[in-house]
C-alpha cells in the first residue's frame, strides 16, 4: 500500500518562543527549525510499515515556504521514498492545509495518510480530522498503536480516560501520539541518499486551493507571569506555609 | 447569536467539562442549546436539561453515536450546528477528535482551546506550549470552538429546566467501529477536576514508587498526575500525563515531585494557584514557577509529607 505522510516545519521544541516587542507576531525568524515531533513519529510509523512489507511506497508532503524542503529531505533520510512541497509564503491554517492534502490524496490515492496529532507551534490539533471530513475517510486520532490487517486498520487511541481502540476501513487517516514509536536518527549515508530522492514542488494554485487565512492573529503576548516563589528548608516548613500562608490544605 | 454546546457525557450523566464550556458560551451572549449525541443517553439528556442557563437540549440517541465515533458524530454536529452562530465543545480528547471534522464539513477554520472571549469574534488562545497567548479574530460565519475548561468556572449543574427535543438523526458512515477500551479506574478525583494534584516524574524511578505519591494524595484527597517521562517509562498509564500534549490542569495546589519542569510540562500546570516543587536539583527549572520549592530527595520528603498532612 501507498502511505502519504504530512510533515510540518516548526520551531524546534527546545526553543522557548517569545512574542516580538511590538506584539505583532512571535519572534522566531532566527530560531532553530525542525520537523514537528509528532510528524517525525508519523514518518517513523510509515517506515516501519514499509519494513514489515505492508507499505510499498511512502510519499512525504509539506506545505509552507521553500525552506520546508529541509524537513522533506530529513523525512526522506528517515526512509520516505519521495517528497512533495506545496510552496507558499502565505501563513497556512489547518483548513487550507487539509484542502491541499485532499487534492494530493485524490492524485496519489494512498491507502493510509499519517499526520501528527498536533503541530507544536500553533497547537491546533485539527488537520487530520479536517482531512477526514474533506475526503470522507475515517480517522484514528492520537494513535499509540496501529495494526493493519484484512483491509482494515485498528488504531489504539490515547484518550482522556485511558485507551480506546477503533477499527477503520481503508483508506484511512491516522494521527500520531507520542508513544506510537520512538523515531530513529537519520544516518549520514541515508542523508546523502535522500538528496537524490525525487522532490516535486507545486503551488496551492496548481492544486486549485485558496489558502488565505480565515482566522487573523490580532496580537500575541506573553502569558501572565508568576511571582517568584521561595525555597523552604524542610517538609515541616512547607506544610506550615501551605496551611497558613497559601491556605490550600 | 445562538450557541450550540456539544455535551461531553457518558450516556448516563454529563461530564463536568460541559459546565465549563457552557460558562464560556455565556460570555458570548445568546441562547444556549446543548446537543447530546449518544446511545441510550436519556440520562445524560435529562442531566443536560437541568443545567442552569440552558435553553434547549437536542438529543440524538442512536447506536451510531454510541462511542462518539468522529465520522458519525461530526456529521450530526455539522447538520445541527449549521443553524447556529457558534458551536462549542470542551477541548477534551472527545472534543478535539470531533470538532475539527465538523468544522471542515462546514468549511470553517475552527479555533482550538480558547481561554478567553474578547468579543463576538475575538478570542484568546495559547500557542507554542503556552509560551505565547494569541488574540485571534475569526471571519467565519459559524464559529467552531473548543474551550480550555480550566479557563472558565463551571456553571451550576442544577437549576435549569430546558426543553428536551429528540432528533431522529442517524448518521452511520459505516467506515469505523468501536473495538474496545481500557479505562483507568481510580477512587481518586479526576485530574482535570481536582482541587489538589500531585504529580511524579522520572525522579520517581519506577511505578512501585508511585505508591509514595498515592499515600500523600489519599491523605489530601488529591488526584495524581505524571510527566511524560514517567508515562513513557511505563511507571503509570497515559491518562495521567499532564502537559502540552496531555491534560491541562489548574488546581488550587499542584505538587511536582521529581519533575524537572520542561516547557511542555509547564504548559499543562502553570495556571495552578499554588505550585510546590520537590526536587533534589536546586537548579531544576520547575523552581522558577514554584511558589514553594523544597530541595530534597523525594524518597525522604514524601514519607515525611505523608506523616505531616
Ligand atoms: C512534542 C513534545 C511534547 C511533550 N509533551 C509533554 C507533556 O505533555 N507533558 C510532559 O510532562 N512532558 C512532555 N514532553 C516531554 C518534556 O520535554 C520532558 O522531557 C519531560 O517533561 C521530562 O519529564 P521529567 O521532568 O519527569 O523528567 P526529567 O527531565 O528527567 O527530570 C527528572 C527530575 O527528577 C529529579 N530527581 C531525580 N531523582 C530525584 C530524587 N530522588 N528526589 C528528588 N528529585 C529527583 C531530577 O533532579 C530531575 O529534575 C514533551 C516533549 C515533546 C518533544
Ligand atoms: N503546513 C503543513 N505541512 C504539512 N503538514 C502539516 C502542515 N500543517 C499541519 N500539518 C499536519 O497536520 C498535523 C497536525 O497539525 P495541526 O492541525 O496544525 O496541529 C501535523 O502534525 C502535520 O502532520
Amino acid at each position: 500500500m501507498k502511505i502519504l505522510v504530512a510533515v510540518k516545519r516548526v520551531v524546534d521544541y527546545n526553543v522557548k518562543v517569545r512574542p516580538k516587542a511590538d506584539g505583532s507576531d512571535v519572534d522566531i525568524d532566527n530560531a532553530k527549525k525542525a520537523i514537528n515531533p509528532f510528524c517525525e513519529i508519523a514518518v517513523e510509523e510509515a517506515v516501519r510499515l514499509k519494513e514489515k512489507g505492508i507499505a510499498s511506497e511512502i510519499v512525504v508532503v509539506s506545505m509552507g515556504t521553500k525552506q520546508s524542503q529541509e524537513q522533506i529531505r530529513t523525512a526522506m533520510a528517515l526512509g520516505a521514498d519521495r517528497g512533495i512541497l506545496v510552496e507558499t509564503d502565505v501563513e497556512l491554517q489547518p483548513l487550507a492545509v487539509s484542502k491541499c492534502l485532499q487534492k494530493l490524496v485524490e492524485k496519489e490515492n494512498p491507502e493510509l495518510v499519517i499526520l501528527g496529532k498536533q503541530s507544536i507551534d500553533g497547537d491546533n490539533n485539527q488537520t487530520g480530522q479536517m482531512l477526514g471530513a474533506l475526503t470522507g475517510m475515517p480517522q484514528g486520532t492520537f494513535a499509540s498503536e496501529v495494526a493493519i490487517a484484512d483491509g482494515k486498520v485498528a488504531v489504539t487511541r490515547e484518550i482522556d480516560g485511558g485507551l480506546q481502540t477503533v477499527s477503520l476501513s481503508l483508506p484511512a487517516i491516522v494521527t500520531t501520539d507520542l508513544r506510537l514509536n520512538e523515531p530513529r536518527y537519520a544516518t549520514l549515508p541515508n542523508i546523502m541518499k535522500a538528496k537524490k530522492k525525487p522532490l516535486e514542488t507545486i503551488s496551492p494554485d496548481d492544486l486549485g486551493v485558496a489558502v488565505e487565512p480565515r482566522v487573523k492573529t490580532l496580537k500575541v503576548e506573553p502569558p501572565a507571569t508568576r511571582e517568584a516563589g521561595v525555597k523552604v528548608g524542610s517538609v515541616a516548613e512547607l506544610v506550615e506555609k501551605l496551611k497558613n500562608e497559601a491556605k490550600v490544605i | 447569536m445562538s450557541i450550540l454546546v456539544v455535551a461531553e457525557h457518558d450516556n448516563g450523566s454529563i461530564k463536568g467539562a460541559t459546565l465549563n464550556t457552557i460558562a464560556a458560551a455565556q460570555k458570548l451572549g445568546g441562547d444556549i442549546d446543548v446537543l447530546v449525541a449518544g446511545s441510550d443517553c436519556q440520562g445524560a439528556a435529562q442531566a443536560a436539561a437541568s443545567i442552569a442557563g440552558v435553553a434547549k437540549v437536542k438529543v440524538a440517541d442512536n447506536a451510531a453515536y454510541g462511542h462518539q465515533l468522529a465520522e458519525n458524530t461530526a456529521k450530526l454536529i455539522a447538520e445541527v450546528g449549521k443553524e447556529y452562530g457558534y458551536i462549542l465543545a470542551p477541548a477534551t480528547t472527545t472534543g478535539k477528535n470531533v470538532m475539527p471534522r465538523a468544522g471542515a464539513l462546514l468549511d470553517v477554520q475552527p479555533i482550538s482551546d480558547i481561554i478567553a472571549v474578547e468579543s463576538e469574534n475575538v478570542f484568546k488562545r495559547p500557542i507554542y506550549a503556552g509560551n505565547v497567548i494569541a488574540t485571534v479574530e475569526s471571519s467565519d460565519a459559524i464559529k467552531v470552538i473548543t474551550v480550555r475548561t480550566t479557563a472558565f468556572d463551571p456553571v451550576a449543574a442544577e437549576g435549569g429546566s430546558a426543553e428536551v427535543v429528540t432528533l431522529d438523526a442517524a448518521h452511520d458512515e459505516g467506515k469505523s467501529s468501536f473495538v474496545g477500551e481500557e479505562l483507568a479506574e481510580s477512587d481518586r478525583p479526576e485530574l482535570t477536576a481536582a482541587d489538589i494534584v500531585i504529580s511524579g516524574g522520572r525522579g520517581m524511578q519506577n511505578g512501585d514508587n508511585f505508591e509514595l505519591l498515592y499515600k500523600v494524595a489519599d491523605k489530601l484527597g488529591a488526584a495524581v498526575g505524571a510527566s511524560r517521562a514517567a508515562v513513557d517509562a511505563g511507571f503509570v498509564p497515559n491518562d495521567m500525563q499532564v502537559g502540552q500534549t496531555g491534560k491541562i490542569v489548574a488546581p488550587n495546589l499542584y505538587v511536582a515531585v521529581g519533575i524537572s519542569g520542561a516547557i511542555q510540562h509547564l504548559a499543562g500546570m502553570k495556571d495552578s494557584k499554588t505550585i510546590v516543587a520537590i526536587n533534589k536539583d536546586e537548579e531544576a527549572p520547575i523552581f522558577q514557577v514554584a511558589d514553594y520549592g523544597l530541595v530534597a530527595d523525594l524518597f525522604e520528603a514524601l514519607p515525611e509529607l505523608e506523616q505531616s498532612v
